[in-house]
């Protein structure tokens, strides 16, 4: 399948500074794009440059095989439909004129829509669950709806291709999560292709089919999200030198508290995250173990504890670790035992828990 | 939106009762009397060389049908420049569009005059074209540098001093007994206007008129913004230069014919936005034609009765009544749109 949007060579900027160059991004229907990266990094400028809103630098941008720059805006309406960050203040208009405007290039030189345009005007409505909004004033809803009919007026436009800048931004989690599986659904059944800016990584991970990350005045890296989100390139690119980013989660964590550990640990199959939350939020720096290292709470413990100790998957846990566990222990004045459930891998965890019941240290 | 239907038939009904009802009282008016058999007959018989049949057929008529063509020419203007620059508060007058015309008008009229000259209607539309544009210019290139409107409107009631001053210099120092005409016209008056000048009004602002009308489809969009009006499909360039270049001239004709006249531009697409509670282009800019001819008819015939014999400016009475409406809004729209 050949790509729908691409970019040859572009540069995009302002005043005619180029601000990144060297922009190909390909895109074929059915596909979503993110772009990841820093505020300020030029995400927005380069969405900008692809739908003309700012004139590109340098290269070229190609919609559905030809130029764009060789299309007339209404060739590109017809295959292009965006939803940016500008704010809109349309006067005395209704939801459903405002989604309405979306019918712009097919209606006649009046403007006018037939019953069929506005049959679609409403099909889009309830596909962003707006339809509760139709008749109220644009101007009196919340930031969310607005979003959600912006969408809808961006898919009424009957696009191959839509070009959102930051969507979800305003949305509460319910509307994030309806936007992105709305945006999904076009995709798979309509083979919608999605380009958008998204600062959710843990969304952008989920729903990208390649993400690129705009660093440093460029692009420094673009692929399926398995290879872009590592824990070390996600803090690299965003400059990150606090805190750490959990990949197999999408999640980010704040970076531990630092000095020898005062409390120990001992957790295991989840038990453990709560109880290292809330020693992080405290301040309070602890070790952890013994944890097998496919356990869910290894990942967490991994980023917040000063020391884990730690056993392979899969295998009960040996002598070594234990009694590094037990050394760890002995220096640490509190033991805290969350773990509730003990079997024949974790057994060692539960001599762990006598030792400390018997040192008085089990709190 | 069948209730919207019924909204935007009865709001078209009132206004065109409204501007029969003040055109009948405006023939009506008057320091003649006269009753209501007298003007039909002399409104449906050939000429009898009587003074009323020269009252009403030489004077109030014309006068009437510039009140209503420039009228609303003047409010149509208003509304594509509040489009343009996407604030309700822009119009010709503030934005010292009408006296940028003004003064380009005055300096050809004064320099005719001297050289025993009277300039007709072409090259007074054409003066004030030039004028207009003149402004607009400047007006554009402060546009780009002032992101917030109301400093925009400041800086355009500061050009529109600027040009008054100069206006009122030139009209001064100028040595004709003709000057007094001048001086009416530039205070703003619907008086002295003839069926001749009537009829290249009709056809100057027919025409943008028409062009306005047909241009409602990208107004609505750009009302979305630029940004989603350019992926709607409007070419943005050639939309905002025919903007400008309709806004002008509508303005620029009125000025030429009855001088400038204040914040109808303003005030009446307002009131017509508020009567039919849409800002729809195809049905606001006929509605705003209507709405500044009833708005120009119902001032035009204050300033002729309420101190006869003496006739007061029109511009006077469009500030009394359209400024209010202004300060209105900017008070009370301020936190719906980047004022």
């Amino acid at each position: 399948m050949r790509d729908y949007l691409y970019t040859e060579d572009l540069s995009v900027g302002y005043n005619g500074q180029p601000l990144i160059d060297h922009i190909c991004l390909h895109l074929r229907r059915g596909e979503v794009m993110s772009l990841i990266g820093p505020n300020g990094s030029g995400k927005s400028t380069i969405l900008r440059s692809i739908i003309r809103q700012i004139a590109p630098i340098r290269g070229t941008v190609y919609l559905d095989g030809r130029s764009m720059s060789q299309m007339t805006a209404l060739e590109t309406a017809k295959r292009l439909s965006v939803l940016m960050t500008d704010r809109v203040h349309p006067e005395l208009m209704t939801c459903r004129d405002v989604t309405a405007t979306g019918r712009y290039p097919y209606t006649g030189k009046l403007g006018l829509l037939t019953a069929a345009d506005w049959a679609k005007v409403d099909e889009a409505l309830v596909l962003v669950h707006g339809e509760d909004l139709a008749d109220r004033d644009f101007s009196q809803i919340s930031d969310g709806q607005r979003q959600r009919v912006l969408l809808a007026r961006a898919l009424c436009q009957e696009p191959e291709v839509i070009v959102l800048d930051e969507p979800t931004s305003f949305l509460d989690i319910r509307y994030k999560l309806e936007l992105l599986s709305i945006l999904k659904d076009m995709v798979r059944r309509q083979g919608l292709a999605v380009l958008m800016s998204l600062h959710e990584l843990d969304l952008a991970q989920k729903i990208s089919d390649y993400a690129v990350c705009v660093h440093n005045c460029a692009i420094e890296r673009c692929g399926p999200p398995e290879d872009i989100f590592t824990a070390e390139y996600i803090l690299a690119l965003y400059d990150a030198a606090r805190g750490s980013y959990n990949p197999d989660f999408g999640c980010l964590e704040l970076e531990p508290p630092t000095g020898a550990p005062q409390v120990f640990v001992i957790g295991g199959g989840g038990s453990g995250i709560p109880v290292y939350r809330r020693l992080q939020r405290q301040g309070v720096p602890f070790a952890a173990g013994v944890l097998h290292e496919n356990d869910l709470d290894y990942p967490v413990a991994k980023a917040l504890a000063a020391a884990v100790i730690s056993e392979a998957a899969f295998i009960p846990i040996g002598d070594a670790a234990f009694r590094c566990a037990a050394e760890q222990m002995e220096r640490c004045p509190r033991v805290l035992c969350p773990l509730s459930a003990f079997g024949p891998m974790n057994e060692k965890n539960r001599l762990l828990r006598e030792l400390a019941e018997k040192a008085g240290k089990l709190s | 939106m069948k209730q919207a239907h019924s909204r935007y038939w009865c709001a078209f009904l009132l206004l065109f009762v409204l501007l029969a009802l003040l055109a009948a009282w405006n023939i009506n008016a008057g320091s003649v009397p006269l009753t209501g058999a007298e003007i039909l007959h002399i409104l449906f018989s050939p000429p009898d060389g009587s003074t009323e049949y020269g009252i009403v057929r030489t004077l109030r008529l014309p006068r009437i049908c510039a009140a209503v063509i420039l009228g609303g020419g003047l409010s149509v203007s208003g509304f594509l420049l509040q489009t343009f620059f996407a604030n309700p508060i822009a119009g010709p007058f503030v934005l010292g569009i009408s006296s940028g015309a003004k003064l380009a008008v005055s300096l050809v009229m004064i320099s005719l005059l001297s050289r025993g000259l009277i300039a007709g209607s072409a090259a007074l539309i054409a003066a004030a074209f030039a004028g207009a544009m003149l402004s607009m210019g400047f007006i554009l290139l402060i546009s780009q540098r002032v992101k917030r409107m109301s400093m925009l409107v400041v800086c355009g009631v500061m050009i529109g001093y600027i040009c008054s001053a100069i206006t009122d210099f030139a009209v001064t120092f100028a040595e004709d007994s003709n000057i007094v005409n001048l001086h009416n016209w530039s205070m703003g008056s619907f008086s002295g206007i003839y069926w001749d000048s009537v009829a290249v009004m009709a056809v100057v602002v027919g025409v943008a008129m028409v062009l306005a009308f047909l241009l409602s489809k990208p107004i609505g969009a750009y009302q979305m913004g630029e940004v989603y009006a350019q992926n709607m499909g409007v070419n943005i360039k050639a939309f905002r230069l025919a903007l400008i270049l309709l806004s002008s001239i509508l303005s620029a004709c009125v000025t030429a014919f009855a001088g400038p006249i204040s914040f109808v531009g303003i005030a009446v697409p307002h009131l017509v936005k508020s009567l039919f509670r849409t800002a729809k282009p195809i049905l606001i800019i006929p509605a705003c034609f209507l709405g500044g001819a009833v708005f120009c008819l119902f001032c035009d015939l204050i300033a002729r009765t309420a101190f006869a014999p003496t006739e007061v400016s029109i511009s006077s009475v469009t500030a009394v009544f359209g400024a209010p409406i202004v300060i209105y809004m900017m008070v009370f729209q301020r936190g719906k749109s980047n004022l």
